[in-house]
This record gives structure tokens, C-alpha cells and sequence, in this order.
């Protein structure tokens, strides 16, 4: 354990010198808080009263998550803020992918790599090190705008119905435990991807890629496609456990110290 | 301290011929001893270093270190042993003092600020110590690298290319270093281009070329390639003087070189007084004696060359 702590210190000493990075992972969380109390603010501003909520402009799989009691333009600004859920939930993936991708390839290209290895550190150590460096950040920042997010909701004067659906179980599942998932599986695969490539670059631009399945949900729910509820969080929550663990396993098993040292030219 | 039997390294890559980085390496290093170990680049000398520090396994062969099985006890090895890598590869953004930290903590040093202090001031680097590394000198930076290495107080120290690069002051003052080190005790098994450095830091030198080609102390690698030669200045000289000395027993060869005679003989402690003597007897005027001594380039070039001749032959 004291290993890992030594290298979560060295990755962000080395990290927070360094002024764009920070600028990375403080100015995409507030884009992302500011966004949707915007939105909110506008839908309540300038829809009125939609009482018949079977009128509002929202699919129709979606009338189910609205429910009872609720009145359309309160539907229709959760139907809005679900969109965001996404973009709250992928705070997380982005955010470490820049430290993450980095993490291995950036210490080939300085040359530090080799003294590194030498040490009696073990291959495990060295990456729950790295991956914990590059997520916890990125979940606190998560977690951090999601809370900011939640102050500025009663301020923009949003209904209690709205607030209560926000802080329900579906995006508490999401915010709380699927980001924190997400985060461990974009940071193990920008560190697999960036013991394998000898440029920082491509390596930040593989592990990008990680994000487009995320994009892909925020358009099948933008099209009416999928409804996000808890059971789907459930599921997908299920599914990202084994995709963190297949990543884990993936990573400590083809992180290879020769390989890395001898091959990478 | 260090004892290897066959160790062999070979590289496979693929659609390309293997390579045999090296091969068959015998060898051992006894504890206080600095070894130099010399050769070509791509010699594969890093890839020696790199298996006997447990960073690379070998392809066959055994190595020992500190006791340790390489390949059985790699973590025990890496504990135990120091290493001064080709580049000295510090955190560039960071303090010496935090660089220093940080390998302190991996390498599970008791007293973490007491040895970063006692290097960094040991190197003269402690006015520095909390300035980012980005911003030192090559020759710094390499003192730093040392001191890393220095952290937890290995008995066996890897030094690869030590003061490569560096300008003659820097590399002076880390030389100086080494000899420090020497004194104290410590094993020091030392890549290096540098023979003059070699040669006054080692006590014995091993020539390699993918393979282990020759190993001796320098004056003995000496005896072996060139013999011993004498200098013997005249202030004239006559061709007819060479010829008794011919006959004298130990006397391998007697060159004639301008106002000199240059003597290829086994002892010139016993052999140098009966050729004063018959010199003197037959007439010469003797200005002065010296011997002729091949530095260790001498030495390493004629190696090598022969090694290229035996490959060509055969």
C-alpha cells in the first residue's frame, strides 16, 4: 500500500504542475454543471403551463419514468436534465484519460521508466498507483459537480418533483457508483493503451475512443431508443463491474516490464 | 557478489533474424571489487546490466546476485542493488529533493529525510534541492541520478555509462565520486566507453562483444596483448649493440628506433640492470629508462581487432 500512496503523490505532483491539465479538470465539470441549470432555467422560463402531459414534446417511453402527479413541463425538464445524467457520467471517463494516457508512454519518453522498474516496486502496485491517480480526480470532480449541480437547482427555482426525481435512485446509482466504474475502466484502458504505443498522443487518442459507447447511449435516449431507469442502471452498473475487471486483469497480465523496456522504439 | 554461468539473452522479433544481445557470459565480480566492463555500442553491456538488476529475465544461463537467483528472487534483487541507468530518466517537473523522496519511499528507505538530505549534500547538489530538476545541468542531473541510486545504501552498485556526455569537470567530479564509493567498500560493476576512466577506477576489466572476450586486471590484459617493453634512450646509437642482448634469457625482442632501443622482455626488475651493464660494457651513452606502457585503449583496440580477424576467419 505504501508503494501505491508513493506513486498516487509522484502522479500528482507531476500532474498539477502542469496548468493545462488542471484547466482540464476544473473547466469541463462546471461546463457540465452550468449547462443543464441553464437548460432547466429556460424550459421553466419559457414552456408555461403544460398540464396535459400526453401533449408534451417528449417520447413516449419516457411519459412512464414521469409518472403520476406530475405536470408536463415538469416532465419535459426531466426529460431534458436525463440527458445530462450522460454528460455528468462522463466526467469521470474524460477527465482521467488525459493523466491516464499519459501515465506510462509519458515515462517511457522521458526515460524515467527504467529507474522506476528497478525499484522493488510490483507490477500491481505500479499500476493500482497510476489508475487511482489518473481516476480519483476525476470521481471527485464527478462528484464535486454533480453537488454543485444540486445547490444550483432550488437557486434556478426548479420544482420539488424535479429535484426529487434528480436525487432518486437512478441517478444517485449513476453519479455515485456507474461513474466511479466508468472511471476505473477509461484509465485502465489508457494505461493498457499507453504501455503499448510510443507516442503520448496516440495513446490519449486510442483511450478516447472509450468515451464513444457513453455518446452512443445519450443518442439512443435523445432518439427515444432507451429510457434511463434503475433497472437499466442496474444493468449497466452489472456490466461495467465486468468490464473493470476483465480491464484490470487485462492490464497486470500484458503489462510486460521487458516488453516495455526493450521494445518500444 | 555477482556470479553469472551461460547467461545468454537472446532477442526475437518478429519477420526479422534473432538477436544474441548476449551470449554465454561467464563471469564473476567478488565483493569490493569495481569491475569495468567495456565494449562497443550494442555490445549488449545494457542488456548485462538490465538482467543482473532483475529488469529483464534471461533467455538461458544463471545469474546470482547478493545471493539472490535472478528470474527466482527478482524483488530481493532489485532491493538489494543500486543502479545508475543509461539516462538518468529523473521527474523533470519535480524538486532533487522530491525526486529523491519519491525512490526513498519505493525503495523503503527507514529514514527517508536523513538519506535525501545526506546525498543531496554528499553530491553538492542541497542549495539545489528544491529546485525542479528541469532546470539542471546535465552534469546535475547525473549527481542526482547517483544519489538516487546512493538511497538506500546498496553493498552492489550498477553504473552504466556514469560519464557519458557529461563535460570534463562534471565528469571529473563524478569519477571522483566513484573512487569515493570504491573506498568505502562497495561493489561496482561499471559500464563505460570512457578507458582512461576505467582504467583508473577498475580493478579489473572485462572486453565484451555480445560475448565475454577477455578479463584480467589492466596491467595483466596488458602483459597479455603487448608483454612488457622497455625504452632505453641513447644519446647515439650502433646497430651492433642490439646483438648480445638478443641472447640474454628473457629477452623476447629488441626493436631499434631511432636513438632508442625498445626491449619486449618478462622481468624488467631483474633484466633492466644486465642490459644497462652490457650496454655501458659495449660503449653506449644510456640518457634514460622507461618502460612503455599501452594505455587501455591500446589494449581495447587490439582486442577488438583481433576478435574481428578470429570472426573473419572462422
Amino acid at each position: 500500500m505504501k508503494h501505491i500512496i508513493t506513486i498516487i503523490k509522484k502522479e500528482w505532483a507531476e500532474v498539477f504542475k502542469n496548468r493545462m491539465v488542471l484547466f482540464m479538470i476544473s473547466f469541463m465539470p462546471l461546463i457540465f454543471t452550468i449547462l443543464p441549470l441553464v437548460m432547466l432555467y429556460f424550459t421553466s422560463q419559457g414552456m408555461g403551463d403544460m398540464s396535459d402531459i400526453s401533449t408534451a414534446d417528449v417520447p413516449v417511453q419516457f411519459l412512464e419514468v414521469c409518472g403520476e402527479g406530475i405536470t408536463g413541463t415538469e416532465c419535459m425538464q426531466i426529460y431534458v436534465v436525463n440527458q445530462f445524467l450522460l454528460m455528468f457520467m462522463l466526467i469521470p471517463v474524460i477527465i482521467p484519460v488525459t493523466i491516464a494516457s499519459y501515465s506510462i508512454v509519458g515515462e517511457k519518453t522521458t526515460h524515467s521508466l527504467e529507474p522506476l522498474l528497478a525499484t522493488p516496486i510490483t507490477t500491481f502496485e505500479l499500476l493500482a498507483g497510476k489508475s487511482l491517480a489518473a481516476a480519483l480526480p476525476a470521481i471527485i470532480m464527478g462528484w464535486f459537480a454533480f453537488g454543485l449541480f444540486l445547490l444550483g437547482l432550488p437557486i434556478i427555482g426548479t420544482s420539488a418533483a424535479v429535484i426529487d426525481y434528480i436525487t432518486g435512485l437512478t441517478w444517485l446509482l449513476a453519479i455515485l457508483v456507474a461513474g466511479p466504474l466508468m472511471a476505473i475502466a477509461s484509465v485502465n484502458l489508457a494505461i493498457f493503451v499507453s504501455s503499448r504505443v510510443n507516442d503520448p498522443r496516440v495513446a490519449e487518442q486510442i483511450s478516447a475512443l472509450f468515451i464513444l459507447p457513453i455518446l452512443g447511449l445519450v443518442f439512443a435516449q435523445l432518439a427515444g431508443v432507451i429510457v434511463i431507469n434503475v433497472m437499466v442502471m442496474l444493468s449497466f452498473i452489472g456490466a461495467m463491474i465486468l468490464v473493470d475487471i476483465g480491464m484490470i486483469y487485462l492490464g497486470t497480465t500484458i503489462f510486460q516490464r521487458e516488453n516495455i523496456l526493450t521494445r518500444w522504439k | 557478489m555477482i556470479g553469472t554461468k551461460d547467461l545468454t539473452k537472446i532477442f526475437t522479433i518478429k519477420k526479422a533474424a534473432d538477436i544474441p544481445a548476449v551470449v554465454g557470459l561467464t563471469l564473476s565480480v567478488a565483493e569490493g571489487e569495481v569491475f569495468g566492463f567495456l565494449g562497443p555500442n550494442g555490445a549488449g553491456k545494457t542488456t548485462t546490466v538490465r538482467m543482473l538488476t532483475s529488469l529483464i529475465g534471461p533467455t538461458s544461463g544463471t545469474a546470482r546476485v547478493n545471493g539472490f537467483t535472478v528470474g527466482e528472487a527478482d524483488q530481493d534483487i532489485r532491493r538489494s542493488v543500486g543502479i545508475l541507468t543509461e539516462s538518468p530518466g529523473m521527474y523533470e517537473r519535480l524538486s532533487a529533493s522530491k525526486n529523491l523522496d519519491i525512490y526513498a519511499h519505493l525503495y523503503d528507505v527507514a529514514d527517508v529525510d536523513g538519506q535525501v538530505e545526506k546525498y543531496l549534500r554528499m553530491l553538492g547538489l542541497w542549495s539545489r534541492r528544491d529546485d525542479p530538476v528541469g532546470s539542471f545541468s546535465k552534469g546535475m542531473r547525473q549527481k542526482l541520478a547517483i544519489a538516487r541510486a546512493l538511497l538506500h545504501e546498496p553493498q552492489l552498485l550498477f553504473l552504466d555509462e556514469p560519464t557519458s556526455g557529461l563535460d570534463p569537470e562534471a565528469a571529473r567530479l563524478v569519477r571522483s565520486f566513484i573512487q569515493e564509493l570504491r573506498d568505502q567498500g562497495r561493489t561496482i560493476f561499471m559500464c563505460t566507453h570512457n578507458l582512461n576512466e576505467a582504467d583508473r577506477l577498475c580493478d579489473r576489466i572485462g572486453i565484451f562483444k555480445s560475448r565475454l572476450i577477455e578479463v584480467d586486471t589492466p596491467e595483466n590484459l596488458r602483459k597479455k596483448l603487448f608483454g612488457r617493453k622497455v625504452v632505453f634512450h641513447l644519446r647515439e646509437i650502433n646497430p651492433q649493440w642490439a646483438q648480445p642482448l638478443h641472447e640474454l634469457e628473457g629477452v623476447h625482442e629488441v626493436q631499434i628506433m631511432e636513438n632508442k632501443l625498445v626491449i619486449a622482455m618478462d622481468n624488467p626488475d631483474i633484466l633492466n640492470p644486465q642490459i644497462i651493464r652490457a650496454l655501458v660494457q659495449s660503449g653506449a651513452d644510456i640518457l634514460f629508462v622507461g618502460e612503455l606502457r599501452h594505455s587501455l585503449e591500446d589494449i581495447y583496440l587490439q582486442t577488438m581487432r583481433d576478435t574481428a580477424e578470429e570472426e573473419v576467419a572462422g
